[in-house]
């Protein structure tokens, strides 16, 4: 067996030819399988139960929405952002806005800036909640996904009264908000918050202890944190092998440096510990909302921002910390009214290489475990 | 015609069961009844499974088909009927054909010996339980067969999977249940069985079920054929053969319809038939429960009613519900349905309350009651635990099971051996 992947040659395997001196098997594992989260194909090769290696094949999905940003103005390309990651709308609405304003040099105004955080912050608890609900099933726990999708209802009915939509809520403008809060609206959110608090430790109690879950997730699909920095892995994935970066204390964008936080990590970097990270996050997303209640100010919702956008000649950056990983926009604007060139860098693409790394030398059932642990969504795999 | 009524009438009075008594016109009536039995069982755990998971899930489960879903079995059954016949192009047609009837027959067969009642069972054979142990492995056999000729990967790797944890699980039952043999023998004459009837009637003469004998040695045991029973009939949480996340299906991926129809119902008589060999062995089988405690015939009496109370309490869940049925025009149908299923259960359970009827019952619905108490435990396991991974399945196995098993089997042995002499020296 050769791979050309040389960095990562550590971890080659030859084949084990004391095992039966079976053959390789070269099994193709989606598109369509229930477990690879929508149109991944991955093709395994295996030595009976262990798997020699597997090569990701993308682009089902592929809706070419990069290039659609080229054709749009900045305003019309806002609701396609939300059709990437669909988890967190929210959070791809957040950095596109956040770039469109950078390039612009407008601020929202803070009364936008903390209704910002607390959508994009149950955004993360929603993700999470639907994160946990499959990588359970994946693993054979079926339960689970009935309590988060349950509890998660509740999130998706805030963000229906306050924008109408639930899944792809196209809830920021550029510029700052379109639609003032609802009536009720902190006393619904804090009202989630109660109801909320008490479920993460239903769910710990169900899986956290469990001998199964615990036998099934630890020391599964390790990876360092030199390796997930030299693929550029991001987000949970990246904090569980003990490098603690997230862009929201990196780099603090919106107004995250207001709010006390802190940055969960874990030790080995195995399933396990990514498991802990995001249940820890979600404890934390729910402190950040705490605090982002209280201090909602009064005024405006909305920065002065010209009718057609049309930003000066440049180019700029800006990435937010997306449930998933490091979120990236790069725009370059030639004056018009169209960006002349719209990157995307989408956390699941990118924690989607470590795929390879992580399984060699697995079984089967592991790679089924780290699908779901690196939390991918296709839609914005494939853009 | 005369002497055909005799025939049939004589064996009423015989206190043996019909394969023992020779009497092949009652075996042929108790071989349809415990068919249709197991069928309608494995309709109404399809119907259970599914209510019961789904309450644990914060869910409904089905609702539209009959009232609270009661017909979604059946209509399930139709559409699985009704399906097109496929026998993919690049499979071993002969062998793909036999293996769904080898599955089933191995799951059906079993039930020859199955004791559900002194009197109640189709032979009582003096090879019982090694007889069931043995058939019921056979079903290993279907499936490897199922997995080679789909022809296809998934199956494949499903089907090996299934037959090295059947094999392998085999051992650790084995063990448990030679330990409850051995205790059969604890008697006057020193003689033990292996026949399923002769196993409850040494836990009658004993005076104590195999469970609770020797504490907690019988209690071990048991736990270990009840691990180990679960990982024979690849259920949750060792279903890898079948784990849907990882093989899609496991070994019945590229069966459809009727055939795959027919895995699904030996999956179920299986689990169904290593629970009455667990009732049957630790947990008294036909016997009712607290016998030592509760006796004397008033008890006797008391709990000869319990089919009947049983029965009457589910019609009155029926008729609590009818009343909760929404008072809807289109409901209208299923109200009167469900208030229909009522009146049925109540009738059955009125006619339990016939002494001649609840005496010849209760031995079948003790046996009955104690093999759904495994079959719900069944569906808790499906419902609380992730998939254990192939090579740790393995471990618990080999590595856990194996040598408990073994080191229970020796020390019952001590023991019984010991025993005569410590406290009748």
């Amino acid at each position: 067996m050769t791979d050309s992947n040389t960095s990562l040659s550590h971890l080659d395997l030859e084949t084990d030819k004391t095992f039966l001196d079976a053959n390789e098997l070269v099994i193709n594992m989606g598109p369509q399988h229930p477990a690879t989260h929508g149109v991944l194909r991955v093709i395994l090769r295996l030595d009976g139960e262990k798997v020699l290696g597997l090569e990701c094949v993308i682009g089902y999905l592929h809706r070419g929405v990069e290039k659609i940003g080229e054709h749009r103005t900045y305003a019309m390309f806002n609701p396609y952002v939300d059709r990437m990651d669909y988890v967190a709308a929210v959070s791809n609405g957040l950095g596109y806005c956040e770039t469109v304003e950078k390039l612009l040099n407008v601020e929202a105004p803070p009364r936008a800036q903390y209704v910002r955080v607390i959508l994009t912050e149950l955004n993360r608890i929603a993700s999470h909640q639907l994160w946990l609900g499959t990588h359970a099933l994946d693993i054979g726990a079926i339960t689970p996904l009935f309590y988060t999708f349950r509890d998660r209802e509740e999130i998706l009915k805030i963000y229906e009264k306050y924008c109408g939509a639930r899944l792809t809520t196209h809830a920021f403008r550029i510029g700052g908000l379109q639609y003032e809060t609802y009536n009720g609206f902190e006393r619904e959110v804090k009202n989630f918050l109660d109801f909320f608090r008490p479920k993460i430790d239903e769910y710990e109690e169900l899986l956290t202890t469990n001998r199964i879950w615990v036998e099934r997730t630890k020391n599964v699909g390790k990876i360092t944190g030199e390796d997930c920095i030299a693929l550029g892995v991001t987000g949970p994935v990246l904090r569980a092998s003990g490098v603690k970066w997230d862009v929201r204390k990196a780099q603090p964008y919106a107004n995250y440096k207001n709010f006390d936080f802190e940055i969960p990590i874990g030790e080995n970097g195995d399933t396990y510990d990514r498991y802990l990270v995001r249940m820890a996050e979600m404890r934390q997303s729910v402190r950040i909302i705490e605090q982002a209640i209280d201090a909602i100010p009064e005024g405006p919702i909305m920065a002065k921002v010209p009718k057609v956008i049309k930003p000066a000649v440049g180019e700029v950056y800006h990435s937010i910390e997306a449930p998933k990983g490091e979120l990236g926009y790069f725009i370059v604007s030639d004056g018009s009214t169209q960006p002349y060139r719209l990157r995307v860098r989408p956390p699941s693409f990118v924690n989607l290489q470590a795929l390879d790394l992580m399984c060699r030398g697995q079984l089967v059932a592991d790679v089924i475990a780290v699908i779901g642990t690196l939390d991918i969504v296709l839609g914005e795999v494939d853009r | 015609m005369h002497e055909f009524l005799q025939y049939i009438e004589s064996y009423l009075t015989s206190d043996k069961t019909p394969g023992a008594a020779g009497n092949w016109v009652w075996e042929l009536i108790y071989i349809l009844l415990v068919f249709v039995g197991l069928s309608v069982s494995v309709i109404c755990m399809n119907w259970l499974e599914r209510k019961i998971l789904a309450h644990m899930q914060v869910r409904l489960g089905p609702m539209r088909v009959g009232p609270h879903g009661l017909l979604q079995p059946i209509a399930d059954a139709l559409k699985l009927l009704l399906k097109e016949d496929i026998i993919p192009a690049e499979a071993d047609a002969l062998i793909f054909w036999i293996a769904p009837f080898a599955v089933v027959l191995a799951a059906f067969t079993v039930f020859v010996v199955v004791p559900f009642g002194p009197t109640h069972a189709i032979t009582d054979m003096n090879i019982g339980i090694l007889f069931m142990l043995g058939v019921s492995s056979l079903s290993v056999l279907g499936i490897v067969m199922a997995g080679w000729a789909s022809n296809s990967h998934y199956p494949l790797i499903g089907a090996l999977r299934s037959s090295a944890q059947m094999v392998s699980y085999e051992i650790a039952m084995g063990l448990a249940v030679v330990s409850a043999v051995l205790m059969t023998s604890l008697n006057e004459s020193g003689t033990g069985t292996l026949s399923m009837i002769g196993i409850v009637q040494a836990q009658l003469a004993q005076g104590e079920w195999f469970i609770f004998k020797f504490f907690p040695l019988g209690l071990i045991a048991f736990f270990i054929f009840a691990i180990a029973m679960v990982a024979e009939t690849n259920r949750a949480p060792f279903d890898l053969a079948e784990a849907e996340s990882e093989l899609t299906a496991g070994f019945h991926t590229e069966y459809s319809g009727f055939r795959w129809s027919l895995f699904f119902l030996a999956e179920y008589s299986a689990m169904i038939a290593v629970s009455s060999i667990a009732v049957t062995l630790w947990l008294g089988g036909w016997l009712r429960p607290f016998p030592n405690w509760l006796s004397g015939t008033t008890w006797d009496r008391m709990f000869s009613l319990f089919p009947g109370v049983t029965f009457l309490f589910l019609a009155a869940m029926c008729f609590y519900n009818t009343v909760r049925m929404p008072k809807h025009p289109l409901f209208r149908i299923q109200t009167i349905g469900l208030a229909g299923f009522g009146v049925v259960l109540g009738l059955i359970g009125l006619i339990l309350f016939i002494p001649a009827v609840s005496f010849r019952v209760q031995d079948v619905f003790w046996f009955s009651a104690k093999v759904a108490a495994f079959m719900y435990l069944y569906i808790w396991y499906r419902g609380t635990f992730p998939r254990y991974r192939f090579d740790q399945l393995m471990q618990i196995g080999w590595k856990v099971l194996l040598p408990i098993g073994l080191g229970v089997l020796i020390l019952t042995a001590s023991v019984a051996l010991l025993q005569p002499m410590i406290w009748h020296p």
